[in-house]
């Protein structure tokens, strides 16, 4: 369905970014909280809709930018990264939010989620993990736990899952968190903040699938998350510590944020004259006759 | 004036500044307002190995390597060895004397010049700098015997290494050209006939910094890679260029990142470029075909090199013909074009991006190592840098259309206005999945077959419009001849001069070479082919990849094919062989063997 542009009178509310396509996602899944926090956090940051690009891959919670009223771009399978860093260098001034899960992010995206960070680009990341591939009807994934029995692992999974965050820390994310898709409020808070700060920003949402996990699994997610307290969020060996603690308890929350790093748009001198896409087109006579003069 | 054509031929050690010799040389030339063309056969080393570069220098405008080379100058005593029965009769052999430890080489029909490099260069103090400047000193020799001026050469070393490497620098080079020079006048015979200064000076440039600076012209903001043999050359121009042009250019993790990157930039209102060869293309396919399904324009460059796999990195073929016209699935509108020249490489850019912009798909241009990392003179004023940008129906402002902005609206042809994220009031998705007028997605509940079937009838009427806008091929040369050559690409040149001779040979020939290779006009095609006489098709691979497609489009079958997949270009007699020998007719394949080995 197409989008209209509401015009925004006043501060803009989470409804003015509500898409009208209503979801397609299971009845009772995760991802419904982070649409939601999204359209808050949109809302919040009080520009237009159009100010704002949102890009996914492919999987259950890519559907995503067809759900929420702003541009957006439902790219290949693990490409979302990729596309809207061009996005991103081209336009600057846009907000631009990547969306997806950890299939699309850990596994077939893996590649350009280290070197998107490694650069430090100007994004919001929000992978909705749920620990499955849910779209493909349920088979492992990267963040699936050892010994999960799974349609691909009818005797158990026996790969060892990644961890997102302490991969964040270390390759080079600004702005890196875990949260919960229940935990609503600190989810919206999130997401804004990492709007906000100048360079990657990732948040790994646990956002639990009902359909291809126990049916106690948000009741399994509530009783082990704990917020993240007393912690230093500028001391990345602190983050990375918290980060690869093993235990019972899942911490949710900011582990690091680096407000020192410049982000790969601010180390470009060629955007000082505007964004790319604005900039006029071609080479002048004099830039011409310099080019050819070095030829000779 | 007789036409002055010599081939001056390179060989040494990579890292024995063979490309800079060569470079110099062509410059010289260029400022002499002599016309040139390079081949150079080089290696996948940095160090070790060894490279062969082939200068050819004529007073007419030249388009290939030559059959015959007339002087070489060899660098290392494995070039020296390797090289000598490589020197036409008549020809001469510059080398280093220190190189020859005990038997003298040895060859009665050529010249034969040593040059004591060590004696000359022995006021040279740094040994780093004694062992670069080797290359001058020979330089110098060779200038001599072709009757060129030193003073020239003088010049060019200031403009080189003044400001980059210091007054040091410079005096070692003019000393030990200086003496390379008066050694030739003293002991050896110059050639009979001489470089003569011609008007205007020439510029002097490679085919990748051409499609480079194509792009550039046509308004590329946007340009991102990863390093590849051999399309590298067109990164390094753009890197290099970048901040004075206000270009965004970056190196990616890999290829799949780079078309999506492109991807990107463009639909956020760049116009975007990559360049790559084989396998890096191979790695792009599905972002192709999602480029069609989203409706951006993109623009990729495939550098060809040898396949199959990593195949040959530093060799040339045109095998990649198929995979472009195979890439990614499904049907989708796309262009690809190949290029016909080097300087060709520069008009096609901004050509091929006001097509791919005014229809909103891929276009694909089929460049090869040959054409890329050759090297040719042009006319400075031969270059428009204000190429027409037509940049389609983009929706850059509010207000710029009427009612619910549908993205994918049907039209008549198939053309939808696009609207640029961050434009007011045109709030829409593209999506890699089939969708509706609107962006929504009917494929991921129940598929409406009507719909679907609506969107690909859209998309696919914009190949209607495409083929009305390429031009076919022309047939060049006389229309009543025996022989019609035909190729594409790159082998313009070649081809030309094949035809040419022939036809001084008393076989009269003519040529129709390929540009724009998809989409055809089967009619339009049909037209120029049936105008060929017993027609001959050369291409560089094996099974004949535009034979194939070319009959598969316009039922047209040739009489004869000329094919080479043994890494190295055409030369001229190569095809004039092959065209004889097709003619007795006892076969319809001639595969030519390639007489220099590097």
């Amino acid at each position: 369905m197409a989008k209209k542009e509401r015009p925004i009178q006043g501060a803009p509310t989470a409804r003015d970014f509500k898409g009208d396509v209503n979801p397609d996602w299971c009845p009772g899944c995760g991802d419904f909280g982070v649409l939601s926090a999204l359209q808050n956090a949109y809302a919040k940051c009080g520009r237009g809709n159009h100010d704002h690009l949102t890009v996914s891959g492919i999987g259950c919670s890519s559907n995503l930018p067809g759900f929420i009223n702003t541009y957006g771009m439902h790219t290949l399978h693990g490409r979302s990264l990729a596309v809207a860093t061009g996005a991103k260098l081209a336009n600057h001034e846009m907000n631009v939010v990547v969306t997806g899960g950890d299939g699309d992010g850990y596994g077939i995206g893996g590649n350009h989620f280290i070197h998107t960070m490694r650069k430090n680009v100007d994004l919001l990341y929000i992978v909705m993990n749920n620990e499955t591939y849910g779209l493909t009807i349920g088979q492992a994934s990267p963040t699936t736990v050892v010994g999960e029995s799974t349609k691909s692992t009818p005797f158990g999974n026996i790969e060892t899952p990644l961890n997102p965050v302490a991969m964040a820390i270390v390759s080079g994310a600004t702005y890196v968190a875990r949260a919960f898709s229940s935990e609503r409020a600190q989810l919206i808070d999130l997401m804004y903040d990492g709007m906000q700060h100048k360079g990657f920003a990732f948040i790994d949402v646990i956002s639990p699938c009902v359909t291809w996990k126990d049916d106690e699994i948000f009741d399994f997610w509530k009783e082990r998350v704990n917020f993240l307290q007393n912690h230093d969020t500028s001391d990345k060996a602190l983050a990375l510590e918290q980060a690869v603690k093993d235990g019972h308890d899942t911490q949710i929350g900011l582990f690091y944020h680096d407000t020192s790093r410049p982000s790969l748009d601010q180390m470009e001198p060629v955007l000082e004259d505007g964004p790319m896409a604005h900039q006029s087109l071609g080479v002048t006579p004099e830039q011409g006759a310099a080019i050819i003069q070095r030829m000779m | 004036m007789a036409k002055y054509d010599f081939v001056v031929a390179v060989g040494g050690a990579p890292g024995q500044g063979i490309e800079t010799l060569g470079k110099s040389l062509g410059q010289f030339c260029a400022r002499y307002g002599l016309h040139v063309f390079t081949y150079s056969a080089y290696q996948s080393l940095i160090r070790g190995g060894h490279t062969f570069l082939t200068i050819r220098i004529s007073s007419e405008p030249v388009a290939n390597h030559g059959d015959e080379i007339d002087l070489i100058i060899a660098l290392d005593r494995n070039s020296l060895e390797k090289h000598i029965p490589h020197v036409r009769p008549g020809g001469a052999l510059i080398y280093n004397s220190d190189d020859v430890k005990k038997q003298a080489p040895e060859r009665d029909d050529i010249q034969l010049c040593p040059v004591p490099y060590k004696e000359f260069s022995s006021g040279i103090e740094e040994r780093k700098l004694q062992k670069a400047c080797l290359n001058t000193c020979l330089l110098g020799t060779a200038l001599n015997l072709v009757g060129a001026d030193l003073k020239v050469l003088e010049e060019m070393i200031i403009s080189a290494f003044l400001k980059r490497k210091g007054q040091e620098t410079v005096d070692a080079n003019i000393t030990v050209a200086t003496a390379g020079y008066e050694h030739a006048a003293e002991n050896f015979t110059p050639f009979d006939t001489q470089f003569v200064k011609q008007e205007p000076a020439l510029a002097f440039g490679e085919g990748n910094g051409m499609m480079a600076m194509g792009g550039a012209a046509a308004g590329v903001k946007f340009y991102c890679a990863y390093p590849m043999s051999p399309s590298t050359g067109v990164l390094h121009w753009m890197a290099a260029n970048a901040r004075n042009l206000n270009i965004m250019v970056r190196q990616c993790e890999d290829e799949i990142s780079v078309v999506n990157m492109v991807i990107g930039a463009a639909h956020a209102g760049c116009r975007a470029m990559c360049a790559t060869s084989g396998g890096g293309f191979a790695l792009m396919s599905e972002a192709i075909g999602s480029a069609a399904m989203m409706e951006i324009p993109i623009v990729v460059i495939n550098v060809q090199r040898g396949g199959p796999s990593t195949g040959l990195p530093t060799k040339t073929e045109q095998g990649d013909l198929w995979q472009l016209l195979g890439a990614s699935q499904g049907d989708f509108p796309k262009i690809i074009v190949a290029p016909i020249s080097i300087m060709d490489g520069f008009d096609t850019i901004p050509e091929l991006f006001n097509l791919t912009d005014k229809f909103q798909c891929p276009g694909m241009v089929l460049s090869d190592l040959t054409l890329s990392m050759g090297f040719t003179t042009f006319e400075p004023d031969s270059i428009n840098w204000q190429p027409e940008i037509d940049r389609g129906e983009l929706i850059t402002e509010l207000g710029q259309t009427e009612g619910e902005y549908l993205r994918y609206q049907i039209t008549d042809s198939g053309i939808s206005p696009r609207a640029i994220p961050g434009t007011p009031g045109h709030v829409h998705v593209v999506a890699t999945d089939d969708h509706d007028e609107d962006g929504g997605l009917i494929s991921d509940e129940f598929t409406n077959p009507h719909k679907r079937r609506d969107i690909m009838e859209k998309r696919q009427r914009k190949m209607d419009g495409i083929v009305e806008l390429l031009p076919p091929p022309t047939l060049e040369g006389p229309e009543d001849a025996e022989v019609t050559l035909i190729g594409w690409g790159s082998t313009h040149g070649v081809i030309s001069e094949a035809a040419q001779a022939l036809t001084e040979d008393g076989i009269t020939t003519n040529h129709i070479q390929f540009k724009w290779l998809y989409p055809m006009d089967e009619d339009a095609i049909n037209e120029v082919l049936a105008k060929s006489a017993h027609a001959i098709i050369v291409e560089c691979n094996y099974t004949g990849q535009f034979a194939r497609f070319l009959r598969g489009e316009t039922g047209f079958k040739a009489d004869g094919h000329i094919r080479k997949y043994d890494g190295e270009p055409f030369m001229p007699h190569h095809i004039v062989d092959g065209a004889r020998e097709l003619l007795i007719g006892k076969t319809d394949l001639y595969v030519p063997y390639q007489e220099i080995v590097v």
